[in-house]
C-alpha cells in the first residue's frame, strides 16, 4: 500500500513502521483462536467426537491468554494494537483496558466451563448441526465486543454474536425453541440496527470511528446534538441488556433453547450490552449520559423489581432463572444510573459476578433437570439424599446470587448500596434491597423444593436418576470450578474488587486508554 | 439532493415502524427489511452525495481540491448490508418454520414458550 517513495509523505503518523511484539497479539487472541477454530471445526463437522476436544482447547488457551493479558493490563495499563498496522484513527484497533479484558476473562472461563459440560449434553444432532461452531463463534463476538476500540468495529461484533446465537437458540428445532427464536430475533436485531442508526450519526457529527479519537472530539464539542445520539444508544444498548421495558424478549426465549445455551445467554450477551452502556455513556458521552440519570433511575427500580417479581411468580426454574438475569441486570442498573466512580465501580463487578453465577445456575439447572426428569418446582425434590455434594453448591450459589456474605454476590452488593445512598438515592436503593430480598426468596424456594423435600408437592415420589460416574465427572466439574471462583472472590475479594476498581476509574478517566494509542494523538 | 433522501428515509422509518407494529410475521420481516434499508441510505447520504468526483488526493496535494464524496460511510454501508442480507435470510427461513410449525404468523397466537395458564408455584412447603 506504500505509495512511490518520491512524494514526501511522512508514512508514520498513519502507519506503524516498526514490528509488532508478539505480546501485543495477546489483546487479539481471544477473537482470533476461535474464529479461526470455529471455521476449522465447521469442516470437521463429520467428526462429533472430537469437537468438543478442539472447542475446549481453544478456549482453555483463550483463557490463559486472557489472564496474562489481565495481568499485564493490571500492571501497566491498556494493551493497543493496530489491525494492518494502520494507526487510529485511520485503521481499526484494538485496545484492551482493564473493563474490556476482565470482562473477556470471565466470559472465557464460562465459555470453558460450559464446553466441559456440554460434553455429555450436546448430542450427535447437536454437534453435527454445529453447537461447537457457533459456540466458538460467540466467544469470538464477545470478546470482539469487549476489546475492540472502534465503535463501527463493535456493531460488527454485535452481528456476529447475534447471528451465532442465532444458530445456538434454534438448534435443536423444538416448537418452543422456534417461538421463542421468534421473538428473541426481531427485537434483538431491532436494537442492532438502531445501534447502526447511532454509529451512522456519530461518524456524521464527528468524522471517526475510533474510541479514544472520539472520547477527544466529543469532550471539545460541547454543542454537538450528543443527547439524541445517546438516546438512541441508550434506547439499543437496554434492550440489548434487557432492561425494563424492553425486557420482555428475555423470559420468552431463554428457557427454550438446551440448558448449555441458556447458560451461556445468560451469562454472556445481556452483559454485552451492559459493557457497551459503560463505555459509550461513561466514557464516549459523559456529559450527555449524565441527562439520561432520571429516566435510568426508573430503569433500574422497575428492572429489578419486575426481575423479582416474575421469579417468585414462576414455577419453571429456568423461567424462574431468567427473570433473575433481568433483577440482576437492574442491579446493574444501579450502578449505571448513579454513576458515581463508586456505583460503576459496584455495576462492573456485578456484572462479573453475574457471569459466574448465572452459568452456574442454569448449569445446576441442568443437573436438576437431569436427575428429576422436570424443571418444575411441584414435580422435583429428593435431591439432598441423592446428591449432598450437588445440594451444598447449589445453596452457595444460592447465597451468592442473594449477595450473602463470604460469597462472590455481597461485595458488589456492598458497593451499589454504598454508591446509592452516597447519590441520596433512598428509593433506589430501597428498591434495590427489596428486590435482592425476593429474589432470595424466589431462589432459596428452589432449594427448599428441589433438595429439602423428600417427593414432588402432591406428596409421590420422584423418580431419581442418579447421575453415573461420567457423568458427575462431566457436569458437576464445570459447576464446581464456578463455585470455587465464586467463593474465592468473595473470600479473597481484592483482585477482583481492584480490578473492577481500575475498570472503573478507566471510563471516568479515559487519559490512559486514549494514551496507549498516543502515536498519533492528532 | 440531501434534502430530498433525508425525506426518502424518513418515509422509509415510518413505513417500516408501521410494519412492525403489526401483530404479523411477514409484516415484521418486511419492516425489519425496509427498516436495515433506511440505515443504510442514512449513512449513505450522511457521507455526502457528489456526483463524479472521485476521492482521490492529487499528487502532491494533503488533501483533495473538489468537495468529494467520503468513502469511509460507503464502505460502512456494504458492511451493514452483507449483515443485514444474512440475517434477513435466517429471519425469512425462522419465519417459514414457525409458521409451519406453530400454524400461525400473528404474534399473539404463538404462546407455545409462555402458555396462557402457566401453573404457579407450590404455595407451601
Amino acid at each position: 500500500m506504500a505509495g512511490p517513495s518520491d512524494v514526501d509523505v511522512d508514512l508514520s503518523v498513519a502507519y506503524v513502521d516498526a514490528t509488532v511484539p508478539a505480546a501485543d497479539y495477546l489483546v487479539a487472541l481471544p477473537v482470533i483462536a476461535p474464529l479461526i477454530m470455529g471455521a476449522f471445526l465447521l469442516m470437521l463437522r463429520r467428526q462429533p467426537h472430537i469437537q468438543p476436544m478442539v472447542a475446549g482447547i481453544t478456549l482453555a488457551a483463550v483463557f490463559l491468554g486472557n489472564i496474562v493479558l489481565a495481568l499485564r493490563v493490571a500492571e501497566s495499563g491498556p494493551v493497543f494494537m493496530a489491525m494492518g498496522r494502520w494507526l487510529p484513527p485511520f485503521g481499526i484497533s484494538f485496545n484492551g483496558d482493564a473493563l474490556g479484558v476482565f470482562m473477556a476473562l470471565t466470559s472465557s472461563l464460562v465459555a470453558l466451563v460450559c464446553v466441559v459440560y456440554s460434553a455429555r449434553s450436546i448430542d450427535g444432532d447437536g454437534r453435527r448441526y454445529g453447537f461447537y461452531p457457533f459456540l466458538l463463534l460467540l466467544t469470538a463476538g464477545v470478546s470482539g465486543a469487549f476489546l475492540t476500540a472502534d465503535i463501527f468495529n463493535l456493531y460488527v461484533w454485535f452481528e456476529v454474536l447475534l447471528i451465532s446465537s442465532f444458530g445456538l437458540i434454534v438448534l435443536g428445532n423444538s416448537h418452543e425453541q422456534l417461538d421463542g427464536a421468534v421473538k428473541y430475533a426481531f427485537l434483538n436485531l431491532i436494537a442492532t440496527t438502531l445501534f447502526l442508526i447511532g454509529v451512522g450519526y456519530t461518524y456524521g457529527l464527528f468524522g471517526t470511528l475510533n474510541m479514544a479519537d472520539l472520547t477527544l472530539r466529543i469532550a471539545e464539542s460541547p454543542d454537538a446534538p450528543t443527547g439524541t445520539l445517546m438516546m438512541i444508544f441508550v434506547f439499543a444498548f437496554a434492550m440489548k441488556a434487557a432492561a425494563f421495558p424492553l425486557n420482555f424478549w428475555l423470559p420468552a426465549s431463554y428457557h427454550t433453547p438446551n440448558i448449555v445455551t441458556s447458560a451461556i445467554f445468560a451469562a454472556l450477551l445481556t452483559k454485552v450490552g451492559i459493557y457497551a452502556l459503560l463505555r459509550l455513556g461513561g466514557m464516549l458521552f459523559p456529559a450527555a449520559f449524565g441527562t439520561f440519570q432520571d429516566v435510568l433511575l426508573w430503569v433500574a427500580i422497575l428492572t429489578s423489581l419486575l426481575g423479582a417479581a416474575g421469579a417468585l411468580a414462576s414455577s419453571d426454574i429456568r423461567k424462574m432463572l431468567g427473570f433473575l438475569v433481568l433483577s440482576g441486570i437492574g442491579a446493574m442498573f444501579v450502578g449505571i444510573a448513579v454513576a458515581s466512580p463508586d456505583g460503576v465501580h459496584g455495576a462492573v463487578l456485578y456484572a462479573v459476578h453475574s457471569i459466574l453465577v448465572m452459568a452456574a445456575l442454569y448449569l445446576a439447572a441442568g443437573v436438576i433437570g437431569r436427575m428429576t426428569g422436570s424443571f418444575d418446582l411441584r414435580s422435583v425434590g429428593g435431591l439432598y439424599r441423592a446428591s449432598p455434594f450437588f445440594a451444598a453448591m447449589f445453596l452457595i450459589l444460592v447465597f451468592a446470587i442473594s449477595g450473602l456474605p463470604p460469597f462472590s454476590g455481597f461485595w458488589p452488593k456492598v458497593l451499589l448500596v454504598r454508591a446509592a445512598m452516597t447519590a441520596g438515592e433512598a428509593w433506589l436503593t430501597a428498591a434495590y434491597l427489596l428486590s435482592s430480598f425476593i429474589a432470595m426468596i424466589a431462589i432459596g424456594r428452589v432449594w427448599l423444593f428441589a433438595f429439602w423435600r423428600n417427593g414432588q408437592q402432591d406428596g409421590s415420589e420422584v423418580a431419581i436418576q442418579p447421575l453415573s460416574l461420567a457423568d458427575q465427572r462431566a457436569f458437576l466439574t464445570p459447576i464446581a470450578v464456578l463455585v470455587v471462583v465464586i467463593v474465592g472472590i468473595g473470600i479473597i475479594a481484592d483482585p477482583a474488587v481492584y480490578m473492577a476498581g481500575i475498570a472503573a476509574a478507566g471510563l471516568f478517566d479515559p487519559s490512559a486508554y486514549i494514551t496507549a494509542i498516543s502515536p498519533v494523538a492528532p | 439532493m440531501e434534502t430530498v433522501l433525508a425525506v426518502l428515509i424518513g418515509i422509509y422509518f415510518a413505513a417500516s415502524i408501521y410494519l412492525m407494529l403489526s401483530r404479523h410475521i411477514i409484516r415484521l420481516l418486511l419492516g425489519a427489511a425496509l427498516l436495515s434499508n433506511a440505515v443504510n441510505l442514512l449513512i449513505f447520504t450522511a457521507g455526502r452525495l457528489v456526483h463524479e468526483v472521485p476521492p482521490v488526493v492529487p499528487y502532491g496535494l494533503y488533501a483533495p481540491e473538489a468537495i468529494t464524496a467520503n468513502p469511509l460511510p460507503q464502505a460502512l454501508v456494504l458492511t451493514a448490508i452483507v449483515i443485514a442480507f444474512s440475517i434477513f435470510a435466517f429471519l425469512l427461513v425462522l419465519a417459514m418454520r414457525a409458521y409451519q410449525v406453530l400454524g400461525t404468523d400473528d404474534t399473539d397466537h404463538m404462546r407455545i414458550a409462555e402458555p396462557i395458564e402457566t401453573p404457579r408455584p407450590p404455595q407451601g412447603y
